[in-house]
């Protein structure tokens, strides 16, 4: 056996799409057994075991999905609830939503309807990414089938009114935060929106809105069917059930797999992908939830813990557990560079420190990458990535720093020497200037 | 941010297809009413289907449709990096994910193949049959390196398989989507290490569930108690 998670505790049986993903194989899976059960229950009650089983938030905050669900108004007035599901998957690393997506659409249709029974909407959208483009004919055909079968809709089986809409994004990363998700889901440019009023109070179209991630919602209807404490039994305390983690990089086989939280990350790399290209020795540093987190060097990989206490306690974060593996033929300033221009590339330009802050630091990374840098520029990036995390609006100032510090953090030594190298062969330059301080 | 300016040549008009008006009701439908704003973005997406990029007047039509103003639905057309704001390549519009899981896996090569056949990237190339593009993360990171070929996505590539890939594109005579070494979806290479206990798939997960865990007492469960 590989890993820890045994197949009969698996919620994404068709992960791989190795099987029919329509509506008749999804129930000989067991999608849609006992939903009209769950939906005999009260809100609170759903609320109450989604609580239990100890679910967080699977798009990277982590935040107690039953928690959230409980900030919704407790009546219906005349301003209907909403549910939204981000499927804005862009994280770089991140591809495990596109999984459930096209393969297991089901769990996401009877997870959404669940959800939205237990904060009490009757309308639901799915954001997903434009890109997917394949991935959303998929889920458009399984929510057709649901439809055909009364499983949703007006008037539905499960007696609670239900419609279920899908829509689509034009390719920005800043939408997969929940505030410009809303604007851009009203029809205008994703920019967030500053909270509060927080979505529960004032979400889209200014109604009550919970949104949660595809990976949150798909996962509730096997935990309500198979119980709080079956999920719960799964990985540490505070850090429990099974989740979807992506691996990509220089591994010998890259995958998406469904592992038990708490999994020693070692296991997970030399399990299920085959162990770092070259044998673990090769390793350089690991990246272990999504391009915002800041990496881990090779040793404190050898001890991490997939989890949200053991990778904070490591400086890092679980996120959404895509793990970026580098070795140790990586030019890690030039990946960490790439990672800049990404954030320069990806923000909104709302707010100041982010506009202005991730392409300065993206221009300091490229100089840093050649060595070109000085060596008092890297105390100002530090700096100014300091200035930028936590001033503005929404993560992706942060997310643009976290990399950088990161980096500097474990490789800073590699950095200078680069510099030093640079400038060893040439004639030193009195007063030269500073480029990106322009 | 990125800057992004509509195209110095413009057609002169735009109008829907009768197909693509179905898709616009379609669309507009599946919001409430008064907030058929929100069906901005796909709007601008049929726009493209239609005409392979997102013309001025297209800009103007779409605003009409939905009712808004002219210098909104412009924003969006600029802010939304998937919209394409000069014409395409007639046979295939190449965009090569460069962000760093694919650049660990050898997407650089991938984009100096493209650099070398199209020449610069967000441009027509010579013969106007490809305009190429690097973009950011698309989401298949565990099949990097991965280029998306007119929408759809092609897995892990290698320089021969791409290039062998854009010529089939070329030529008219594109290959079915997806991994090219043949890995089922995202499973490992060489085929899934788990999900094969054959319960899982045997039906035994479909017999009717008779209670669930942790269950309270319903109305109707407490009705039939009584009836006994």
């Amino acid at each position: 056996m590989v890993g820890i998670l045994e197949d009969k505790d698996r919620i994404f049986t068709n992960l791989y799409g190795l099987h029919d993903w329509g509506l008749e194989g999804a129930k000989q899976r067991g999608a849609w057994n006992g939903t009209r059960l769950i939906l005999e229950q009260t809100p609170e009650w759903v609320c109450d075991q989604v609580k239990a089983s100890g679910l967080r938030g699977r798009g990277g905050a982590g935040f107690s999905t039953g928690l959230k669900w409980t900030f919704m108004p407790k009546t219906e007035s005349e301003r209907p609830h909403y549910l939204v599901i981000n499927a804005d998957e862009s994280e770089p690393g991140t591809c495990k939503d596109r999984e459930i997506l096209r393969n297991d659409p089901h769990l996401l249709i009877e997870g959404a309807l669940i959800a939205s029974y237990a904060i009490r909407a009757h309308a639901c959208y799915i954001y997903i990414r434009g890109e997917y483009v394949h991935e959303r004919e998929r889920l458009e055909a399984a929510i057709r089938q649901a439809y055909e079968a009364k499983l949703i809709g007006k008037g539905n089986v499960h007696g609670w009114d239900f419609d279920l809409f899908v829509t689509h994004g034009g390719g920005a990363y800043i939408c997969g935060d929940e505030t410009a998700l809303m604007e851009s889901l009203e029809g205008k440019k994703g920019q967030p929106r500053l909270k509060p009023p927080f979505p529960a109070g004032a979400g889209i179209y200014g109604c009550p809105t919970t949104i949660n991630n595809v990976e949150s919602i798909a996962v509730v209807g096997t935990i309500l069917r198979r119980g709080a404490s079956w999920f719960s039994g799964f990985g540490r305390p505070n850090n429990t059930g099974t989740k979807l983690m992506a691996i990509s990089g220089h591994v010998n086989r890259p995958c998406v797999v469904e592992e038990t939280m708490s999994i020693p990350l070692k296991q997970l790399l030399e399990e299920h992908c085959g162990g770092i290209r070259g044998g673990w020795g090769n390793l350089k540093a690991v990246i272990p939830g999504g391009s915002s987190v800041r990496m881990i060097p090779a040793h404190e990989a050898e001890t991490a813990l997939m989890d949200f206490d053991s990778l904070s306690a490591l400086k890092s974060g679980l996120g959404t557990a895509a793990v970026i593996v580098m070795d140790q033929s990586t030019d890690i300033v030039r990946a960490i560079a790439r990672l800049s221009y990404f954030y320069k590339h990806e923000s909104c330009g709302q707010c100041t420190p982010c506009r202005e802050g991730t392409g300065w630091m993206w221009r300091v990374m490229e100089r840093m990458a050649t060595g070109e840098a000085e060596m008092k520029e890297i105390d100002m990036l530090l700096d100014v990535a300091s200035q930028i995390e936590g001033h503005t609006i929404c993560g992706l100032g942060d997310a643009a720093a976290w990399p950088i510090q990161g980096l500097f953090r474990h490789f800073r030594h590699e950095v200078e020497e680069r510099i030093t190298n640079y400038r060893a062969g040439r004639p030193h330059v009195q007063g030269a200037s500073l480029q990106a301080a322009e | 941010m990125s800057v992004r300016r509509l195209a110095a040549n413009q057609p002169e008009s735009f109008a829907f297809s009768a197909k693509s008006l179905e898709q616009v009701k379609w669309w507009i439908a599946k919001f409430p009413e008064g907030r058929q704003q929100s069906a901005v973005i796909p709007l601008l997406w049929l726009v493209q289907k239609q005409q392979g990029w997102v013309s001025e007047p297209a800009i103007r039509v779409v605003a009409e449709t939905l009712g808004m103003p002219v210098i909104r639905v412009y924003e969006i057309a600029t802010f939304y990096t998937m919209f394409m704001l000069e014409p395409v390549g007639s046979h295939a519009l190449v965009q090569v994910c460069g962000t760093t899981p694919c650049m660990l896996r050898g997407a650089n090569d991938l984009k100096a193949i493209c650099q070398r056949r199209f020449g610069d990237r967000d441009h027509l190339s010579a013969d106007g049959k490809v305009t190429w593009q690097e973009v950011e993360c698309l989401g298949a990171c565990s099949n990097a390196p991965m280029a998306a070929i007119n929408d759809y996505y092609y897995e892990d590539l290698t320089p021969e398989t791409f290039e062998q890939i854009l010529d089939e594109f070329i030529a008219g005579k594109p290959r079915a989507p997806g991994s090219v070494i043949g890995r089922q979806g995202s499973a490992p290479e060489g085929g899934s290490q788990v999900l094969s206990a054959r319960s899982l798939y045997d039906g035994s997960a479909a017999k009717a569930l008779k209670s669930i865990p942790n269950a309270e007492p319903t109305k109707r469960g407490k009705a039939k108690e009584a009836a006994q």
